[in-house]
């Protein structure tokens, strides 16, 4: 589904991401960590296609076309989806009315007729179990005054209402609270099918007791210096990265 | 250039969608202004004496003022004695009504979107339509009239009711107020007249839709609305103006009256010719526009939308003289391109627990200038004054400008007046968003814009506010790349 070869981008003329490869099939969850500095968020930015960064080299293929030549908004439409480690908060407008926006310029991308205020309203009853989410919060200017964890379960809610067929979450656990963290990943577990895909951008171990990856990635320097299962993660969480920073940078060195 | 600027500007590039501009046999006044043009236009309109001898006291007021220098804006000095002062079309016989007017008149109108056609029109909303220097018609005249209201243009209502006007005309905005508004006393052409008798609630929106064709012409009409004892009246009133390469000037001058536990309700959509994109051509829109709560418990409420003219000078004010009187000022200006705005409202407490409150809504895209300017005067009776400001100011782009001028003049120590202001911009990491969602650059901005002045476009009429949501889309359109 997703292809990433050699990717290389920088910001403002210093490189962040210096050789990216990854390939991420149907079905899999794949979890990227690594430590401050290492590039997991500019990964997310550039597949989402953030504009302050530049890519100087590689590609990146999403189910057969090429996602760095796509506008920001096409790939949304293509089914790529992040759900942001800082939510913006734009006044004035319902997340209700955002979405409604949104789903119905994803349909008709797609070639489907637009929804009518019931027909999205049901669909949004039913998607709004998925992360115990309160009705009052979607009639509420999007993401503004909310707390940390309704930000993030209005990031999964969203998901849930694109339907993506790739879902990038970066750092959805920072600053959730345990409850939080368990209703989050709830939704994500639920969204979770034979025919998408997901990458969890994470610091820590923790999200991954409940998101559990099929593949973990360590990115040290702008590139996967090793990758594993969930047994990696595990390995992380007891030892730290500086193992795996010494290894590298003695590498490098000889 | 970064990327959100280089958004804008691609989105506030948008061509002026009522630009074209038809020919009709018009009857004119001759170029210039003089006593002789007055008296020409006075014949013409086959005014009483005293409304002569007002136009004239009026000139001779205006000869002695000068042109105020005070507001944010720059243009090239006016050349008045390059003007035309009317201009009609010609219609051989006048026109008893609406089946008797010129259908091509009506077409100019039809193809802005307005029926005049009664049968036709929404239900709802009566229009008084004025074209250049004269009205063309007036909808649903006689199913108001059952009620007592009067609604029709001001030369008719010179002509039948001329006691109400005399009692009326300059009561709020006297002839010597301001160089503007002495200089519409005198060569006033025609506008809208609307009276609510006692105790009636007028069941339908009167609007006026105003539309300058003509070229080298001057609009100056002038639109009095009397609210009578517990009356009720809601008015709306609509502009545009075709694409020219001269600027043109608009000094309309509009009055209020609210007797006690009267309310009016005032809303303008004003989407004059803003100039083109290098800023040439456009309207000069220099307007006053003031409502006097005389009774008790009366409030008046202004509501305005600017999206359009080359420079706006324009402050709807309420003098709240009424004890337990309420303003209200409601607005969102939007500036693109080289237009430049300075629009606010002054808020005069003169009666006991009168309130007062003002939301100002600037969006600058562009290179435009934008200012709120804004008066809360307490006067010494006014006990327990309240008023509370909120100005807000949205910038797209870095080479627009916002301007907030807020003067509190308080002699009451009873009074308590708040002021609130804020400046924002859209940011790039709104539109990402926006765009990460699947939603394009162009309805982003939308989105984020009508977000911003939701509370304000809240206060029109339900057909209004979704013709302003569409046209604050479109003025901005092209702003963002």
């Amino acid at each position: 589904m997703l292809s990433i070869k050699n990717l290389h981008a920088s910001i403002e003329g210093t490189p962040i991401l210096r050789g990216i490869n990854l390939e991420v099939k149907a079905g899999e969850i794949h979890a990227i960590m690594g430590p401050n500095g290492s590039g997991k968020s500019t990964l997310a930015s550039v597949l989402a296609g953030r504009e302050e960064y530049e890519v100087t080299e590689g590609e990146v293929i999403f189910k057969g076309k090429d996602l760095l030549e796509l506008a920001p908004e096409d790939r949304a439409r293509e089914g790529v989806f992040l759900a942001f480690q800082y939510p913006v908060e734009i006044p004035g407008v319902s997340s209700t009315n955002f979405l409604r926006t949104a789903v119905n310029q994803v349909r008709e991308y797609r070639g489907l007729e637009a929804l009518d205020a019931v027909k999205f309203l049901t669909m949004m009853k039913e998607k709004m179990k998925l992360v115990e989410i309160d009705q009052k919060l979607l009639s509420r200017s999007l993401n503004e005054g909310f707390s940390g964890g309704e930000k993030k379960r209005n990031e999964i809610f969203q998901m849930a209402m694109l339907d993506p067929t790739l879902s990038i979450l970066d750092e959805t656990d920072s600053g959730l609270d345990i409850d939080a963290l368990r209703i989050v990943s709830n939704g994500v577990n639920q969204l979770k099918s034979k025919d998408n895909a997901t990458i969890v951008v994470t610091h820590y171990q923790r999200l991954l007791d409940y998101i559990v990856p099929d593949f973990v990635h360590v990115l040290y320097k702008g590139r996967i210096v090793k990758s594993g299962t969930k047994d990696l993660a595990l390995e992380l969480e007891e030892k730290g990265y500086d193992w795996i920073k010494e290894a590298i940078d003695s590498e490098a060195t000889v | 250039m970064s990327k959100d600027n280089q958004i804008l500007e691609e989105f506030t590039s948008k061509e002026y969608e009522h630009g074209w501009s038809v020919n009709y046999e018009a009857d004119e006044a001759p170029l210039g202004l003089n006593e002789d043009i007055i008296k020409w236009i006075s014949t013409k309109k086959e005014e009483p004496l005293w409304l002569l001898e007002w136009r004239l006291k009026a000139f001779k007021a205006w000869k002695t003022m000068a042109e105020p220098s005070w507001a944010n804006v720059t243009y090239p000095k006016i050349d008045l004695q390059s003007l035309r002062y009317y201009s009609a079309p010609k219609q051989s016989n006048k026109p008893k009504s609406l089946d008797e007017v010129d259908p091509e008149l009506l077409q100019i109108y039809e193809r802005l979107g307005i029926n005049l056609n009664e049968q036709k029109k929404l239900q709802g909303i009566a229009v008084d339509a004025v074209l250049d220097s004269v009205s063309v018609g007036t909808t649903f005249k006689a199913t108001l009239s059952k009620l007592g209201i009067i609604f029709c243009s001001f030369s008719e209502a010179v002509k039948e009711h001329p006691a109400l006007v005399k009692k009326y005309l300059g009561s709020v905005v006297p002839m010597t107020d301001n160089y503007y508004a002495a200089l519409n006393s005198a060569v006033f052409s025609d506008g809208s007249f609307c009276y609510i008798p006692k105790g009636v609630r007028c069941p339908m929106e009167l609007s006026t839709y105003f539309r300058i064709n003509a070229a080298n012409t001057g609009q100056f009409e002038r639109t009095l609305i009397v609210a009578e004892d517990e009356a009720y009246v809601s008015y709306l009133e609509g502009c545009t103006a075709p694409q020219r390469d001269e600027n043109q000037l608009h000094a309309a001058v509009v009055e209020i009256y609210a007797a006690k536990n009267a309310e009016v309700k005032y809303s303008t959509v004003q989407n004059w010719f803003p100039g083109d994109k290098n800023g040439k051509g456009g309207i000069y829109n220099f307007v006053t526009k003031r409502g006097i709560c005389a009774g008790d418990y009366s409030k008046i409420s202004w509501t305005q939308v600017e999206t359009g003219s080359a420079v706006t000078w324009k402050y709807p004010s309420c003098i709240l003289k009424g004890d337990h009187s309420i303003g209200e000022f409601y607005s969102v200006a939007v500036t693109n391109n080289f237009q430049q705005a300075d629009t606010g409202t002054k808020m005069i407490h003169i009666g006991k627990n009168t309130k007062s409150r003002i939301v100002s809504k600037g969006i600058s895209a562009g290179k435009s200038q934008n200012s709120y300017r804004g008066q809360v005067q307490v006067m010494k009776r006014a006990d327990n004054a309240r008023n509370f400001s909120q100005c807000d100011s949205l910038l797209m782009g870095d080479k627009c400008g916002a301007h907030t001028f807020p003067y509190i003049d308080i002699n009451n120590s009873s009074a308590k007046v708040e002021h609130e202001a804020t400046t924002s911009k859209i940011g790039e990491d709104q539109l990402f968003y926006c765009n990460q969602r699947g939603i394009s650059t162009e309805d982003a901005v939308a989105l984020i814009v009508n977000g911003y002045a939701k509370e304000v476009l809240n206060q029109l009429p339900m057909e209004f506010a979704v013709e302003a949501q569409k046209l604050l889309a479109l003025t901005l359109e092209g702003s963002v790349g």
